[in-house]
Order: structure tokens, then sequence, then C-alpha cells
């Protein structure tokens, strides 16, 4: 398959985008397209040819039908917070912001549900539902600022997912255009539809099938009691192995998060969330649900942490405490990002059981490339966000930050995870496909995109690579669990 | 019991591939009745069969297509632990495969989720013959498309199913079922407005003028709800999901076609001539009618649902209804669209999802 091309004529592009009516706004300047350039992966930037931001369902119709006589790349942008570069403009593209579909359009307390536009943010849908008692689960920690539209394009999750699912657990329904500027409805208000479950394929596929422009999400009641327990280890491999006791206790937090030593220092240094920082490893465990259940299962929990030889174990007093506990968790980020200039952020998810020789390999991996490394990890789901901390001004660090966080991705493969958890590919790992997949399984996905795009002009060159890309990076696809590398022996 | 059959699979569907023939696939056969009929040689996947993976701790199991169910289900149950969304059997054959295909689910389904939201990854045959593996054994995997999630409800019609992994859940410590007296109206807004309160609900059942209201969760979190929920707590509990969820109860003893109505989650009373029994909180419900399918179909899609013909009179009728209500032409177009992908000369199961695909 090659290498797609495209060569629109930007005057007649422009000129086509400028006879819609009502107009709708388009930027065409250097300055205005700048700020577009990039999503939150920022390591890759490049202007669009245009940027429009339709107001209206049939104004999104009208800019694609647009597209597909003129052949013009497109990619949809919710925030921009994406952590893959899934929403990296095409150079040759229209970049469609969807930041004007803001508006919440229904909410149903009786069915639950809630109605809106892919700009609307997922904080935003909680905050407008909490007189009702409701709430909408998913929670990345972006959801400040990240829209649901991109939530559903990405399969966004969460610190608890572990309880209550992804974004595709989540939704209902979604309105979507194709390629084609065709608008079809996909799933329904009830609980299941008729047909393939394109709800399912919809969701998490970054752009590639069709632009969100409706979405409506299930909401649940809000828990009546929550209650959040921090367990200190001098040792990662006993943080590991308390949270796989407290899972074969037969209970599923509602998250149940874990930090490592690097990352709790500088989490405490930002956030001052009175973490142990002479702990090895940190666990936040959190509990919801009715008044005697977290009762029940806070005693539990203590019990097996002390058992797992945890040396010290909190649970926070009050609801303020508790925000303070999670503040630090949600604040590691920009808590890395403060003890050093640049860092890359992986996603890869690992049987849980495997922890202690992943840790083990990126230990060994960040003495080889001479990175330190923080790690923050889902721990009840088996999602390891290590933060590899460089220099972007340093020749070289960039490249071996990349490098690194490619060794790490890979070894999740092999050890039977994937090379994303919750961030999408993107443009990001998009080489990393190659080992998860072989060209069979990759030319199958194409077929899936050509069935809804044939032409390959809905965000070119993301989530799936193509087979030449893959025959140039080296084609290291890992089967049953064997890296062609076999340096399985490291851990 | 457990064998690899998938190269003699791979060789029996590369061969229909190459000949041009269609294949009908069986596992089990315990819901053969279900969907529209379907012609082809038989392509038959019980045998392909054995629990893969299993760590308790991981929650979460791999096995093949053509294991059974009620294998899995004992596995599981031994270490406390089971499939949250309840799939019905029909029979002791039923298999994981058939079940993830038709995604079927039990009473839990509105609380807990469908076989579909469980679904974590698959190994399958497309119509190439091609075996592929899509998803994984994680619970959080977002590398390329849902394949995996796309083959629940897909009635084999995109693929053979060789093996799934599904997430499972710890076995709630304990189970309550609760029956109170109600007239239909006052128990729909009873489903309803328990669903927005934090109850360990798990099951929400009316049939002749009783609620059932099954809740499971930690002794201390049942006992709460119970006495707020109150009523008469119900000793045959288990066996009386059990029975729902198998068609076993006596209301489902009929010549008549049985439809299965899926609707949102606050519907009222529909006007449809027949017996109806509530399940899902009445986001579900059975009817036993011998009303004409475009007018139940109708009805029931001015509310925003769909209707299946579950079973078919077991009387000949002249014109049978197509088993699903039908999606519009622009659906409908990129479902040949998927099934080109998937099957491009069409061998698996044609028909029986929808006429040509």
């Amino acid at each position: 398959m090659p290498v797609q091309t495209f060569n629109p004529d930007r005057e007649l592009l422009i000129a086509a985008l400028q006879a819609l009516r009502p107009p709708v706004l388009i930027l065409t300047r250097p300055e205005e397209l700048k700020p577009y350039e990039c999503d939150g992966l920022s390591a890759y930037r490049r202007l669009p040819l245009v940027v429009v931001l339709p107001e209206t369902i049939e104004q999104v119709q009208a800019i694609l039908q647009i597209c597909h006589t003129q052949k013009v790349p497109v990619v949809a942008r919710g925030a921009g917070t994406g952590l893959s570069g899934g929403a990296l403009p095409h150079e040759q593209g229209v970049l469609l912001s969807l930041a004007k579909f803001t508006k919440i359009l229904d909410i149903n307390p009786k069915r639950r549900t809630a109605t809106v536009q892919p700009g609307v943010r997922n904080l935003a849908i909680t905050q407008a539902v909490d007189h009702l008692g409701l709430y909408y689960a998913p929670d990345p920690s972006s959801q400040i600022a990240c829209t649901i539209g991109g939530n559903v394009a990405e399969n966004s999750g969460g610190v608890h997912c572990l309880k209550y699912g992804l974004t595709v657990h989540n939704i209902l329904q979604i309105k979507l255009v194709t390629i084609e500027g065709e608008l079809l409805t996909i799933g329904s208000h009830s609980l299941d539809s008729p047909g393939y479950d394109l709800l399912a394929l919809m969701t998490g596929s970054e752009g590639m099938l069709g632009v969100i422009v409706e979405v409506t999400v299930k909401l649940l009641p809000k828990p009546e009691r929550v209650q959040v327990l921090l367990a200190a280890f001098d040792d990662v491999i006993k943080a590991g192995a308390a949270v796989g006791a407290i899972i074969s206790a037969g209970i599923i937090p509602a998250g149940l998060e874990m930090m490592d030593g690097p990352a709790i220092q500088a989490a405490e240094a930002f956030a001052q969330a009175g973490y142990p920082t002479e702990a090895a490893a940190i666990l936040l465990c959190e509990l919801d649900g009715t008044h005697a259940e977290v009762s029940e299962q806070l005693l539990r929990v203590h019990e097996i942490l002390i058992k797992s030889a945890a040396t010290e174990v909190r649970t926070a007093k009050d609801a303020q405490e508790r925000a303070i506990l999670w503040k630090g968790r949600k604040s590691a980020f920009p808590a890395v990002g403060r003890i050093s200039p640049d860092y890359y952020c992986m996603d890869g998810t690992i049987p849980r059981k495997h922890l202690p020789q992943v840790l083990q390999a990126i230990h060994e991996f960040s003495q080889e490339f001479e990175l330190a490394v923080a790690n923050v990890f889902h721990a009840g789901d088996g999602n390891l966000h290590p933060l590899i901390l460089f220099d972007a001004n340093q020749p070289g660090q960039l490249e071996r930050a990349e490098a690194f966080g490619g060794k790490i991705l890979e070894l999740c493969v092999a050890v039977g995870g994937t090379i994303t958890g919750e961030h999408g590919v993107g443009m990001e790992k998009i080489n990393q496909m190659c080992a998860q997949f072989n060209r069979l399984e990759l030319t199958q996905f194409h077929a899936v995109k050509a069935a809804f795009d044939p032409e390959g002009l809905l965000n070119p060159g993301k989530a799936v690579p193509t087979l030449q890309r893959c025959a140039e990076f080296g084609a290291l696809h890992v089967h049953q669990g064997q890296l062609p590398h076999a340096d399985l022996e490291r851990f | 019991m457990s064998e690899d059959l998938s190269q003699a699979l791979q060789a029996q569907v590369q061969a229909a591939y190459a000949q041009g023939r269609t294949l009908d696939i069986q596992a089990g056969k315990s819901k053969t009745w279900y969907g529209n009929p379907t012609e082809g040689e038989i392509l038959a996947v019980a045998g392909h069969s054995g629990i893969l993976n299993y760590e308790p701790s991981e929650l979460v199991i791999t096995a093949r297509a053509g294991t059974r169910l009620t294998e899995l289900e004992a596995t599981l149950a031994a270490h406390g632990q089971c499939l949250a969304f309840e799939p019905p059997h029909f029979a002791e054959t039923a298999t994981l495969g058939g079940t993830i295909a038709s995604n079927f689910s039990g009473p839990a389904r509105p609380y807990l989720g469908a076989a579909r939201d469980f679904v974590l990854g698959c190994k399958l045959i497309n119509g190439q013959g091609e075996i592929l593996q899509f998803g994984g054994q994680v619970m959080k995997n977002v590398a390329g498309y849902d394949v995996s999630r796309l083959m629940a409800g897909a009635l084999g019609t995109l693929g053979v199913l060789l093996e799934l992994s599904l997430r499972v859940i710890p076995k709630p410590e304990t189970e309550l079922t609760l029956v109170n007296t109600l007239s239909t109206t006052d128990m729909l807004q009873q489903a309803n407005h328990s669903a927005r309160l934090p109850l360990p609900l798990s099951g929400f059942a009316y049939l002749d003028g009783q609620a059932y209201i099954r809740l499971s969760g930690t002794e201390g979190a049942v006992k709460q709800a119970s006495a707020f929920i109150g009523g008469t707590a119900l000793a045959a509990g288990t066996n009386f999901w059990l029975s729902l969820r198998e068609q076993q109860l006596a209301f489902f003893q009929t010549t008549e076609p049985l439809w299965r109505l899926s609707l949102p989650a606050d519907t009222g009373v529909l006007e449809l001539a027949g017996s109806t029994l509530y399940d899902w909180g009445g986001a579900q419900r059975w009817l036993v009618s011998n009303l004409d399918a475009l007018q139940i179909r109708n009805t029931v899609a001015e509310y925003g649902g769909h209707a299946t013909l579950f079973r078919r009179s077991s009387e000949p009728t002249p014109v049978s209804p197509s088993v699903f209500q039908s999606l519009t032409p622009e659906l409908m177009h990129y479902h040949r669209q998927l099934k080109q992908a998937f099957d491009p000369k069409g061998l698996f199961n044609p028909n029986r999802l929808y006429l040509g695909l």
C-alpha cells in the first residue's frame, strides 16, 4: 500500500469554504493557524492549510462534502489535549475544530442520560447533572479541559475505569458525519441496537472513520460514600503484590493507583499532599458505594495492606484530606514537568502479574539510555504511565527518550499487554503498532477504514501504519510473547 | 475438554473461499433457532475448546470459542468469580463463541453491562481464511479498531470466533430478591427511581403484578438497600432469576411468537395486545403476541426502541418476518461495507442477521 499523497488546491478549497451559507469561521493566516499546530503531544508540530470552526451539524456536513469532492484530508480536533498526536494537523488538509459545539442539548434524569455536543468538556457534564445526584463516570486526568467528542474518539479512561469502565461502556448513542457528509445515528437511547455494534467500532477510532457531532452518555448515581486509603511500601514489588491481593479478595476499588519513589517525590514537592517521600511506592485506593459497603471494604482493604507489608496505611479523615491525597496523584504530570525541562509520557498496559519484571526492565532501560524515569501507574487495570525525563535542548535527548519509550512499549506487547491503554496510537505510537499487529491484522484494519473512508481522507497517516511504514521500521511484530530480539532474559 | 482445531477450521474456510461455498457456523447448537434462516456447509466449532489462560487476580479469562459456558462458569466459580453479564445458556451445550456472537445478556445487564462490555480480545478467522488477533487480555487497550467488540452480536457474519478473552468479576458476597406487588405504572416508576439511587441493584423484573428486585453486594450493602426498598424476601430468588434468564418461566411456554423489545429506560406501558414480561427495569420486555410485525416495530420505534422476533411461532406461518428491526439505508450501506471488509465472498452465515449480509 503506497503512502498517500494529497495535492489540494488551497485557493479552490478556501473559495468553496467561503461560499458556505451561513458563513463558517475560516482561519487561513499563519498566525491564526499556529495555535492548532499540535495537540498535547507537542513534540510533533505542523500547520494545516486551513482551520475551520463550524457551529452546526449541517456546516460539518457541507465542509466534509467539500473535502471529499476536492480530495482534501481532514483532521478533527476537540480540545487538543490528546497525548498521542491524534489531532496533529495535516499540511495538505483542513483542521476541523469542534470547539464551537459546546451545548448540552438534553439532560434526561429518568433515562439517566445526557445528550451533548462534542465540544462539551468532560467535567462540564458531571457538573451539569450534579444536582440530580448523577455523574458521568470516565474521568481522564485532563477532564477539566478535554471534550467528550475527543473522549469518544480516543475511548478515554481515567482513574475510575477499573470499576466503571471506559468511554465505550458509558455511552449510548453518537451522531457521526461520514467523509461523504452523510449524518449517521449510531446506537440508540435503548441499551442495545440492531445490527453490528458500530458504536463500539467508532469508539476509539481516532477520527479515522467519521466526525462525531453529538454524543449521548450514560449517567450513574453518585455513590453514597467515598473513602481513600494511602499505603506506603519500601519496595514496589510488595506494592504490586498488594494490588493483586485486594482484587483476589473480591474487592473492585473505584480507583487503585500506584506511584514509585521518583513520582512520589516530585508530586510531594509540587502538591504537598503529605506523601511519605521516603517510600519506594505508594498505593492510593478509593472505595465507593453505600455507607455499609464502604465500611466493610475499608476494614478488609486495611487488613490486606498490612498483611502485604505496607509500612504505613492512612485513611483520609474527610473529603478535604481525600482531595489532597488525590491532588498529588492527579498533578503527577505537571509535578514531573517542574523537575525536568521535558518529559515523555508512555501509556502501555500489561497483565498486572508482570509488573515486577516490567518495572525492573524500565529501570535497566533508564540506565541504558541515561535518562531518569518516574512511574505513575493505574495499578488496578495494569495501565502504566512511565514518565521519561529529558531535556529537548540537549542534542540527542529527545531521540533517546523516544527510543526508551519505544522499548517500554515493545516490552508491554512482549508480556501480553498493549502499546496504548488510553492515550491512543495517533502519530506517536504508529511504529509500535507494527510490533503489536502483523501484516494481515493491519490489512484488516485498513479494510475497516476503507469501509467508511475508501479514499483515506480522514486523519491520514495516523492510528494504523501502512505496511510499507512497518517494513521501513523493521517490522518487529511480537508473536506469542517472543520478541525477535529475544532479550526476555533481562527480567 | 481441550483441543485446538484452528488449523482444520482455517482449512475449511480456505476451501470454502476457494470454491465460493457458504458456511453455517455452529458450535453447541443451543441457539440455532435464533436469527434468520441461513444456508451453508456446517463449520463445527464445538470441538475447538478449552480454557487457555485464567488468572483470577487479573480478572481475565481466555478460552477457545467452543468451550462450554458451563465449564467456563464452573472454573470461575471455583475462584469466587463469575461472568457479570449472566449469559443465558438455552441448552447445556451453549458455548462461549455463540454467547458472544449473539451478545446475549441476562437480568444484570442494565446494572453491570452486556456481553460486549466484557469482551477484551479475540482471535478469529476472517472470510479469506486468515487467522487474526485483536484486542488482548488487558482491560485497557486502545490500539487499533475495536474489532473484538464488533464481533459481539454479529452472529458470526464477520468471522469465525476462535478465542475470546473476557473480563470477569468477583461473585457478589450476598444476593437477595425482594418481591413487591405493584401496578405496571408504579413498577416502571420505581425501576427508574431506584436506578437513580446508589443501590446495589442487579435485577429488576415484573410479571403478573409482582416486581422482583435483586440486590447484590456486600452483606451490609444488601441489608441497607433491602430496608430502603422494602418488600418480601423471596427464598427461591436464585431460581427465579435463573428461570427468567433461561426462559423457563410459565410465561415463555407458548406456541405464539416471542418478541424481545429493547426500549429506553423511561418508556411507559405500550399499547400492544399480548402478554408482557418486563426485565432490565423495563428496558427489555418480552412480548408474546400474534400482532403484525410491522405494528410492533412501528410502536417500539416511536419510543426509540427496536423489536426482535426472538422465537418464531411454532405454528407454520405463511410469511415469516425478518427477525431484526430493519436499519436505515445509510446504516445498511455501512453494514454491507463492513461485511465486505471481513468476508468479501459472503461465506459466513449468509442472511442470518440481515438479508444480503
